[in-house]
């Protein structure tokens, strides 16, 4: 899938405007996910999950910190995110299907603050977005 | 049968309790054929899919949200037995709407986004699962009668 130039004027809007509460929106993402697909916490069993966990909020900030370097190098997300793909593929192998679960909490996180910023176009284009990272992030897998 | 436990039923009923069901369902569906374009496929008779605005504009996909969301309701009705609420909806979707049963789970995943941007915070994690949870109870149920 290709991200036209509209989804990446759509992407790059979004992240100039949330990308300022890039780490509290990483960190209620991934206290979604681990709320409504508790089969994501098998990857964390070495942290604390609780609410206000600040490994979660630690984690979260870097995840964020991830998409705002996809959104600011969307024209070449493979190469922003080489390193992460390889750390992917080697070391944390984490399902693909997982992506898809994290990039729904995100969407979840921004309409759920920002209502008005996600119009149903710029839902598709971040939805797309996401994807791409997501299929980055596992290019490596075999 | 699914376990719902008083809490989730709560959250459920809750936001259920406070959604216009016309409006909500509309703009689920109309995010679907957007956001997801080869959904549009099953719509060739609803006219003017050319645009995002065209779709969100189209008096078909109002309607037809609406019916798909007024349908939801009768699951939140019928918690306790989803599938034989769904049963004969199955069997439709197979058998003269050849829907794959894997838009069931995108549309049940565009609801819980267009919940969470009109609830905003009250939009909880605890919240969110209790729906997610709905919407993939749904998805099995429409998907059970396949054959």
């Amino acid at each position: 899938m290709v991200l036209s130039a509209n989804d990446k004027s759509n992407v790059k809007a979004v992240f100039g405007k949330i990308g300022g509460q890039a780490e509290e929106l990483g960190a209620e993402t991934l206290d979604r996910m681990f709320h409504a697909y508790p089969q994501t916490k098998t990857y964390f069993p070495h942290f604390d999950l609780s609410k206000g966990s600040a490994q979660v909020k630690g984690h979260g900030k870097k995840v964020a910190a991830a998409l705002v370097e996809a959104a600011n190098h969307v024209d070449d997300i493979a190469g922003a995110l080489s390193k992460l793909s390889d750390l992917h593929a080697q070391k944390l192998r984490v399902d693909p299907v997982n992506f898809k679960l994290l990039g729904q909490c995100f969407l979840v996180v921004v309409a759920s603050h920002h209502p008005a910023l996600l119009t149903p176009e710029v839902h598709a284009s971040l939805d797309k977005f996401l994807c791409s990272v997501g299929t980055v992030l596992t290019a490596k897998y075999r | 049968m699914v376990h719902w436990s008083a809490e989730e039923k709560q959250l459920i009923a809750g936001v259920w309790a406070k959604v216009n069901v016309e409006e909500c369902g509309a703009e689920a569906l109309a995010r679907l054929l957007i956001v997801y374009p080869w959904t549009q496929r099953f719509f060739d008779n609803f006219g003017n899919l050319s645009s995002p605005t065209a779709i969100i504009g189209n008096p078909k996909v109002r309607a037809h949200g609406k019916k798909v969301l007024t349908s939801f309701g009768e699951a939140i009705k019928n918690l306790d037995n989803i599938k034989g609420t769904y049963s004969k909806l199955s069997e439709l979707h197979c058998e003269k709407l050849h829907v794959d049963p894997e838009n069931f789970r995108l549309l049940g995943d565009i609801l819980v986004i267009v919940l969470a941007s009109h609830f905003g915070r009250e939009f909880t994690p605890a919240c969110q699962f209790a729906w997610q949870k709905l919407v993939g109870v749904v998805a099995h149920a429409l998907a059970r009668k396949y054959h």
